[in-house]
């Protein structure tokens, strides 16, 4: 019953707690020559996450379900900039400042489902 | 790689625009500075950032993907120090030039808003990474 409590949340608090870490590396690079920024395709990991994947066949109650495998691998792709700069740096300030802000509501969002989820069967569980 | 990254990767920032913020004190500060010896006069010096890359390169998954930034080194500016006739200067050489230096004020004060803004954004981002951190924490409570 408590395999899959979470649902998808569980992933999604992992994924965007890496990208709030490639974020910020954006973030600190902004003024760096040559660097080229970089994010998840967060639809490309969605694919590839086990809600479109088959789980393995438990056909005994000691087997393991793999749904649960941590954080569906997130391939890193490289930012198209709007506007080209003469040192090859293609940090867009208010392009990473806009991202940062929504994955941080994102990553927030996640956390308050996963709370109101402990919350309620927490009640569940006291039953009162 | 994860929310603690965040602390590494800002703080490199914080750490590299420190020392931009520090040459272009010295810049502006030494800007009027002369010396009858244009080998001798004051040269503008900037840092170079470079990406730290911890392992190869070539492997871009999500485990160094945490990467900061550092001073790769100070470079003097090449530009040629200004020649002002100024007899009655006591550093100036024997037909009475002297040289100052080469440092371009607004070079450098906008070099300054730049490593400000830049400060201040990794400064939101340590705090915002704290919050996700500790909220995170509290997690059911």
């Amino acid at each position: 019953m408590f395999q899959n409590i979470f649902g998808i949340h569980e992933q999604a608090l992992l994924l965007q707690g890496q990208r709030v870490g490639i974020l910020a590396t954006n973030l600190a690079n902004a003024d760096t020559p040559n660097y080229k920024a970089r994010d998840i395709d967060f639809s490309a990991v969605l694919a590839h996450s086990d809600a479109a994947s088959l789980p393995m066949a438990v056909t005994d109650g000691a087997h393991f379900s793999m749904n649960d495998s941590g954080v569906p691998s997130a391939d890193l792709k490289y930012r198209n900039p709007y506007q080209a700069s003469l040192d090859g740096n293609t940090v867009e300030m208010p392009v990473e400042q806009a991202a940062f802000s929504e994955n941080n509501v994102r990553y927030q969002a996640s956390l308050g489902f996963i709370n109101s989820k402990i919350a309620e069967m927490t009640l569940a569980i006291n039953g009162q | 790689m994860s929310l603690f990254s965040v602390f590494n990767t800002a703080g490199s920032a914080l750490n590299a625009e420190t020392v931009r913020i520090n040459t272009t004190a010295s810049n502006l500060a030494n800007a009027e500075s002369v010396n009858g010896d244009p080998s001798k006069v004051y040269r503008a010096r900037h840092p170079v950032f470079q990406t730290m890359m911890d392992n190869s390169a070539a492997s871009f998954d999500q485990e160094d993907a945490g990467v900061g930034v550092r001073v790769l080194g100070v470079v003097e500016s090449t530009a040629p120090p200004l020649m002002r006739y100024q007899p009655d200067n006591p550093s100036a050489n024997k037909d009475g030039y002297v040289f100052s230096s080469n440092v371009n004020s607004i070079e450098e004060m906008t070099n300054m808003i730049s490593a400000n803004r830049t400060f201040a954004t990794n400064i939101d981002a340590i705090n915002t990474a704290r919050d996700l951190l500790l909220k995170t924490i509290s997690m059911g409570h």
